[in-house]
């Protein structure tokens, strides 16, 4: 079969471009055991770490007695904040203009900080020597609710900052004060409410949890001393990021520092920070000159890296008492724990939480945020989602429900209402983005269509009057919620990470006989780069997608890039790619041009080649124009075929969705069954359906886990009491529900192929829709807002309160 | 600390070993024998990422001494693919039907449903779901994992796999 007797179907077809659900290419080695993560890499002479760790919130350490610990046969040292200190090393910088501890020096702020790091031949005699560690601390007293962060008598957390009443967000106001940060018009949104008819408060809380990743954090460090070259594999979603920062605080030059982030067993947020295991491993590669290995265990990732949320969010809404929105305001506590570590672009302490306003036409808004320091583990990171919008997502959704149950309207019916519409996008909110397409009500009007909106109300109705007649003991809840995203960061006006703009990029190299490699600044976790970049080359160039390998994760190799979260790798790296393709179609058309002696404008692009228009018989495929690349092209051209690109989006992307779930929660048991969850999903052009369906199953099954049980809590002493799979909610094959997925598509404007980025969509608007489910449940016994996470337990309270056991 | 003798039938080799008394059987196959498809995910034997087949059963390895294991037959994921290199049923399976996304639960995840398929070989889905519950994949959402079984299942059958409608 030759290109002269296929169709131009089959011709498109064969390429396994864009649209098509192509067969992942990482399963292969996956599926036989042969994935490549950084707990299999296995170097001589390499050498295990582990923490000794601190029992207490908040103590101060007296003494630290490592002796016993040095004494056991395989351990080489022990490192503590004294070995540290002289280093500069014992505090580290954070993504967010704060420090924090590498390992404790005079007191530990949380539980299970990390206190000293003891290397040995073996990960047994490592952990054997971790626990003879002595220390001892004189307990202090505890923060652990933000709400009481900022009491007058609160007691001190960071002596060090106890001077620094600067912040790096501006003025602190109390010692546990981190930042304040407003957006919006108060003065209108006040006058706003003080016009209203009707308005609604409630404190809507987003309990602490924890992203979880299936493969924990871990790192292997190895420092050649006569190279003075360090090389440091771990999982990392970030590879450049981490070089940069690692010779920021190492002093070694950026050139001579190798970060390589292989195969990572999922991240979801886990994985883009800094942590004290990757700086005591370096240090202890540096000391004792052979390979550390650092993997964290399951009770350590729980309990010191990266928590998410812990959003304290009061929120008003003002309306017209025939349901139109008039004004939205939002104060918040965020609870940031010991440190001030968040994940966020720079200028963004809050994240993009100003998104709050949704998908709704708020006149005016305004949003105020105080951080503040507990003593719980540092972090805040954007778990599936893009910085603060799950916080942000949930705040407004349960909103607009107890708004539309105030006014007696329908939810969907209020949404319908308050959508922006279509013909307002481009649509800068009250708080600032400008949101670059949408048509919310058709992607709602399908979603109720699907699921036969109105029937289900219907039902719901003689259920209620079936309970009140005490026939059935089961409620029937039905949750809306319709959500937007703002992902993509970002753009170099108002994203950045230390300074460095969070553009992305993608290196395309095209080899003689028409094979590819192309390289990227992203790093997939499991979301499938290998396969869908390659769909993106494939058609933009004509090249078959099996013929294009895609690397990415290695520092050396790869063009920088921010890495993956956030939603941003189709958005930013995929769009890179589309334009360094475009480079290189470019020259292949004045190539083409010249083999065909016709004049660039004579030809046109038809799937695999260029072809002379009017006379499609005379053409030169990208096979072939590649070979000609590097043997005869036109003079004065280089010759070769590749082009990098350096992508600063010109706006964010903002996918959208409308989702409809059906719960039957048991009042006697407090189990809350999921009868139907049905996700409609807007994420612009689809480069793969497949893996676009695979993406959305997975974020509403962490949404599941997230409302219907996840939290990371601590007890009045600091201890955490969630702090492992015994305790944390993980949902298996049983609990999860069966998910329908549906999708409408309104390409994004701004982005080189309209993709929008669709990761962590079904988390953010997955985690509202259950918790109104549960909340549309008991609202006709006159419950008006119901905490997550919607546990057994605490649904059974929620019916106890309402006197339904009597 | 003194070291044990051990052996074992390994992915159909024949194994000798020294190994700690306290040496789990997740570390001796990861470490001694380099088998690192089973993973590690937790500390309680929750998640299920260190599954292997241990003399027809499913043992999760990360709770099994390696002494433990003296004298029996155990299969991991690099035994599943037939030597010249044909994919098992689950595996083909499990990329078909894309019931895998970041890949660190897949081994442990399809050496449970091998022994699921063995002990039933025409699961239900509830029969799936229940079978795997002691497997905790992050990523998929499991509905694609139990279609990729579903997949496998038929093909073993010699039936013609067909898709529920959803």
């Amino acid at each position: 079969m030759n290109d002269q007797t296929l169709t131009a179907e089959q011709r498109a077809e064969r390429l396994q471009g864009m649209g098509c659900k192509r067969k992942r290419v990482e399963d292969i080695r996956f599926v036989q055991g042969k994935g490549n993560y950084v707990d299999d890499l296995k170097l001589p002479g390499m050498l295990y770490g582990d923490f000794a760790r601190s029992p207490h919130g908040h103590a101060r350490i007296k003494k630290i007695d490592t002796s016993k610990a040095k004494a056991v046969p395989g351990v080489l040292a022990v490192l503590t904040a004294a070995d540290l200190k002289p280093l500069s090393l014992h505090y580290m910088p954070t993504l967010a203009g704060d420090v924090a501890a590498v390992l404790a020096e005079d007191k530990v702020l949380y539980q299970n900080q990390e206190v000293a790091f003891v290397i040995a031949t073996d990960r047994y005699v490592a952990s054997d020597a971790a626990d003879l560690v002595e220390v001892e601390y004189e307990a202090l007293p505890v923060i652990v609710d933000p709400l009481k962060a900022m009491a007058p008598d609160a007691p001190l957390l960071r002596e060090d900052l106890k001077d620094k009443m600067q912040g790096a967000h501006g003025q602190r106001k109390h010692h546990n004060h981190v930042f304040n940060w407003q957006i919006g018009d108060k003065d209108a949104t006040d006058a706003a409410f003080r016009k209203a008819d009707v308005t609604i408060k409630e404190l809507i809380s987003y309990q602490r949890v924890h992203p979880c990743p299936l493969e924990t954090c871990q790192c292997v460090a190895s420092f050649d001393k006569i190279k003075g070259e360090l090389t440091v594999w771990g999982t990392f979603q970030a590879p450049h990021v981490i070089r940069t920062v690692a010779s920021l605080i190492s002093k070694i030059p950026e050139h001579k520092i190798h970060v390589i982030s292989p195969d990572i067993g999922g991240g979801f947020g886990n994985k883009v920070g800094a942590y004290p295991g990757y700086i005591c491993a370096i240090v202890a590669s540096i000391v004792t000159g052979r390979p550390v290995k650092w993997v964290e265990d399951r009770i350590e990732n729980l309990t010191t890296t990266a928590f998410a949320r812990d959003y304290h969010m009061s929120t008003e809404i003002a309306a017209t008492k025939d349901g139109k929105v008039t004004g939205l305001r939002v104060y918040t506590i965020a609870d940031h724990g010991a440190f001030d570590a968040c994940a966020d672009p720079s200028k963004w302490p809050a994240g993009f939480f100003n998104i709050v306003t949704g998908s709704y036409d708020f006149p005016v808004a305004h949003v105020s945020v105080d951080g503040v320091y507990s003593n719980k583990a540092p972090g805040g990171v954007a778990y599936r989602c893009s910085f603060r919008v799950t916080e942000a997502a949930y705040c407004i959704e349960r909103a607009m429900d107890i708004m539309a149950q105030k006014l007696g309207i329908d939810p969907a019916e209020f949404r319908m209402k308050n959508l922006i519409r279509r013909e307002q996008f481009p649509y800068t909110s009250a708080l600032g983005w400008e949101y670059d397409s949408g048509d919310y009500h058709t992607a709602l009007r399908k979603a109720m269509d699907s699921v036969g909106y109105a029937n289900l109300r219907a039902e719901q109705k003689a259920k209620q009057e079936a309970f009140r007649r005490g026939e059935t003991r089961d409620l029937m809840g039905i949750g809306v919620a319709f959500f937007t995203e703002i992902v993509g960061a970002g753009p170099s006006r108002n994203c950045d990470i230390l300074g460095i703009a969070m553009f992305d990029s993608a290196e395309i190299r095209i080899h003689p006989t028409g094979s590819v490699i192309a390289r990227l600044g992203t790093k997939s976790q499991g979301q499938g780069h290998e396969t869908t970049y390659a769909q993106i080359i494939a058609t933009e160039l004509g090249l078959v997608a099996d013929n294009i390998t895609v690397e990415e994760g290695n520092t050396d190799t790869a063009p920088y890039g921010l890495g993956t979260y956030g939603s941003r790798s189709t958005p930013v790296s995929g769009a890179a790619t589309a334009v360094a393709a475009r480079k290189i179609k470019a020259k292949a058309q004045m190539i083409a041009a010249h083999m065909l002696e016709v004049h660039d404008d004579d030809l046109e692009w038809d799937i695999d080649r260029f072809r002379v228009k009017g006379n499609p018989e005379r053409f030169k495929t990208m096979t072939e124009l590649a070979w000609a690349a590097y043997n005869s092209v036109p003079p004065g051209m280089e010759p070769g075929l590749e082009a990098v690109s350096y992508y600063d989006p010109p706006n964010m992307t903002y996918p959208f969705g409308a989702y409809i779930c059906v719960v039957d929660v048991d009042v006697d048991t407090g189990t809350t069954k999921v009868r139907r969850f049905y996700a409609l999903d807007d994420c612009g052009t689809r480069i793969n359906p497949m893996i676009i369906e695979g993406q959305i199953h997975g974020g509403l099954t962490e949404a599941f886990g997230i409302a219907m049980g996840q939290e990371i809590h601590y007890d009045d002493d600091g201890n955490v009491t969630t702090a492992s799979f015994l305790d944390y909610f993980m949902p298996t094959a049983v609990e999860t529900p069966k998910w329908e997925t549906d999708w409408t598509t309104t390409p994004s404007p701004h982005h080189p192929i309209g993709a929008k980025g669709v990761g962590e969509s079904p988390n953010v608007g997955g985690v509202p829709c259950f918790a109104n489910a549960v909340n549309d449940a008991f609202k006709f016994l006159g419950s008006t807002h119901i905490p997550m996470p919607h546990d057994h337990w605490r649904t059974w309270m929620v019916a106890d309160k309402l006197g339904l056991h009597a | 600390m003194a070291k044990s003798q051990i052996s074992m039938t390994v992915n159909g080799a024949p194994v000798d070993a020294l190994v700690e008394p306290r040496t789990l059987l997740i570390h001796f196959l990861r470490e001694q024998l380099n088998l690192t498809g089973p993973h590690i995910g937790c500390d309680t034997s929750h998640c299920g990422a260190c599954t292997v087949d241990l003399d027809g059963k499913s043992v999760k390895a990360c709770t099994v001494f390696a002494v433990q294991a003296n004298g029996a037959d155990v299969r991991t994921i690099e035994g599943m693919a037939a030597a010249d290199g044909t994919l098992h049923a689950l595996q083909e399976g499990f990329r078909e039907m894309h019931g895998l996304q970041c890949g660190f639960c897949t081994p442990g995840m399809i050496m449970r449903a091998y022994r699921l398929l063995q002990e039933n070989s025409a699961p239900t889905e509830a029969e799936i779901r229940f079978g795997i519950s002691g497997n905790l994949c992050r990523c998929t959402g499991y509905q694609n994992i139990v279609k990729a079984i579903q997949y496998a299942a038929a093909k073993l059958s010699g039936v013609p796999f067909q898709e529920a409608a959803e």
